[in-house]
């Protein structure tokens, strides 16, 4: 689904990616930790060209994402991205901001994606806030319709940057429940996070992001219980 | 007392009454208000240009797209940034006076002169704050629009512009205000404005104090009633921040 080609980016001197050559497979859920300023959002970001790659290639779905004269915008279309801080537009109703991508790129009639918005909002159970403001919810919430929001433009891959690092701790397990369930779903999911529980129950791919390079991967069970290098065992005991 | 009064009533007829003197006054509110109105749409428009080009420039200099949209945009953002050290490095009086006797000599117009001199003016001001409008609004909404699909120009107006203008309101208004004083100078170049038009009477009837007053006054009502609109949209537009 997703080739990353000897991935390099530095922001002036500061090398923060060095030669990353990974493959994810449709289906996989590839969980992302790492010590900060490890490169893992970095890393996560580069993969729909947020960042733009230094040096390497990016290839989604058979395109070359780094290739200039590639449309990211349509590229885009079909990779979802959760922030961290959800960024929802504080200006637009709950449904305005599932409807207006969808809208505006003429992928749905305005009624149709009301009706989607409808039907997504009723999974999460947010379905009275359609009409709400984002600034009128809790963290979990907004985090929820972020998700719900990448979701209407239906794509084929998700891409999560720290989803639930700036939400109250009983707010985590609302929104780890719903990428649980997108992941039982079938969804791609590349999902940086620090929340070892749902890496353990949910990835079935773990990188261990060290200095810029992926130090180690595996399947997380086997990451957990025996890691090869120092540096991750070093890591996973401070945070397991 | 009453003859502090009989004395008032006596210049206020010389003043306004005789001769129909009031006519200096309205003529020259019709004059200020046209030309504060005219030059703010043009002070406007070049403004949200100029933040528009100047914020393009900073936020693209990282991607790699086309080589020479992005050489054009760099021509442009320097053109920008001349124009703003100018027009704010020097005082709105002289760019007047060198319009008026320069530049635009050769237009009959006062009016168009003042507009022309007050919008270009107003712009480089207006610019700037279009642009901390810009720049206050979260780098996050700018990637969250992009990240669904959403082009560059599609995720400014649709999601950054509406967030930026709210923002820089307050400033707006106080720009607005500004520039309805500043046409006052326009009496420099004998165009008959509010202030040349209290002077005028002043000049006839040697009264100062009624005159000068009357127009202080007009000043004063017209910007407490802009601000009480404008206090009225803003309310309007913050109808999304209830929590």
């Amino acid at each position: 689904m997703i080739y990353v080609n000897h991935l390099y980016k530095s922001f002036g001197d500061h090398e923060v990616l060095h030669d990353i050559t990974e493959h994810i497979e449709p289906g996989e859920k590839v969980v992302i930790i790492g010590p900060s300023g490890s490169g893992k959002s970095t890393f996560l970001r580069c993969l729909n060209l947020l960042e733009h790659p230094t040096k390497g290639q990016v290839i989604f779905d058979g395109i070359d994402l780094t290739d200039p004269k590639t449309d990211i915008n349509k590229v885009r279309q079909h990779m979802g991205m959760v922030f961290q801080h959800f960024n929802l537009f504080p200006h637009k109703t709950i449904m305005d901001n599932i409807t207006l991508a969808p809208v505006r790129l003429k992928l749905m009639k305005p009624e149709e994606a009301r009706e989607e918005a409808l039907k997504l909002l009723r999974r999460v159970n947010l379905e009275e806030k359609a009409d709400a403001y984002p600034g009128q919810l809790s963290g979990g919430q907004k985090q929820r319709i972020a998700i719900v929001r990448s979701l209407a433009m239906k794509p084929k891959m998700m891409l999560f940057d720290e989803p639930t690092s700036a939400l109250d701790p009983e707010m985590v397990g609302e929104v780890l429940e719903f990428m649980k369930q997108l992941a039982e779903e079938g969804m791609t999911m590349a999902v940086v996070t620090h929340e070892m529980g749902f890496a353990r129950e949910v990835g079935t791919r773990l990188f261990f992001m060290d200095e810029g390079r992926i130090l180690e991967q595996g399947h997380p069970k086997e990451v957990f219980d025996d890691p090869k290098e120092d540096r991750t065992r070093e890591f996973l005991s401070k945070v397991l | 007392m009453s003859e502090w009064f009989s004395e008032l009533h006596a210049k206020f007829i010389l003043d306004f009454v005789e001769k129909q003197r009031w006519m200096y006054i309205v003529d020259g509110l019709k004059i200020t208000l046209l030309v504060t109105l005219l030059s703010l749409i043009l002070g406007l428009a070049i403004g949200a240009l100029i933040a528009v080009i100047r914020t393009t420039h900073d936020q693209l200099r990282e991607e790699n797209v086309g080589g020479i949209g992005k050489k054009l945009l760099g021509v442009a953002d320097g053109i920008c940034r001349l124009y703003l050290t100018i027009i704010r490095g020097t005082p709105t009086l002289v760019q007047l006076l060198l319009m008026f006797f320069v530049f635009l000599s050769t237009c009959n117009s006062k009016v168009t002169v003042a507009v022309i001199t007050f919008g270009i003016n107003s712009g480089a001001y207006v610019a700037e704050i279009f642009r901390s409008g810009i720049m206050a609004v979260d780098a996050g909404q700018m990637e969250a629009g992009r990240s669904l699909g959403l082009g560059y120009v599609d995720t400014m107006i649709q999601i950054i512009m509406p967030q930026a203008i709210k923002n820089c309101l307050p400033a707006l208004v106080n720009e607005m205000i500004t520039l309805l004083k500043e046409t006052s100078i326009c009496g420099y170049i004998g165009l008959n404005e509010l202030t040349r038009g209290g002077d005028i009477i002043r000049g006839v009837t040697f009264d100062a104090l009624l005159p000068l007053m009357v127009v202080a006054m007009i000043y004063l009502v017209l910007v407490m009633f802009f601000t009480w609109v404008m206090g009225k949209i803003e309310r309007r537009l913050r109808e999304s921040d209830i929590r």
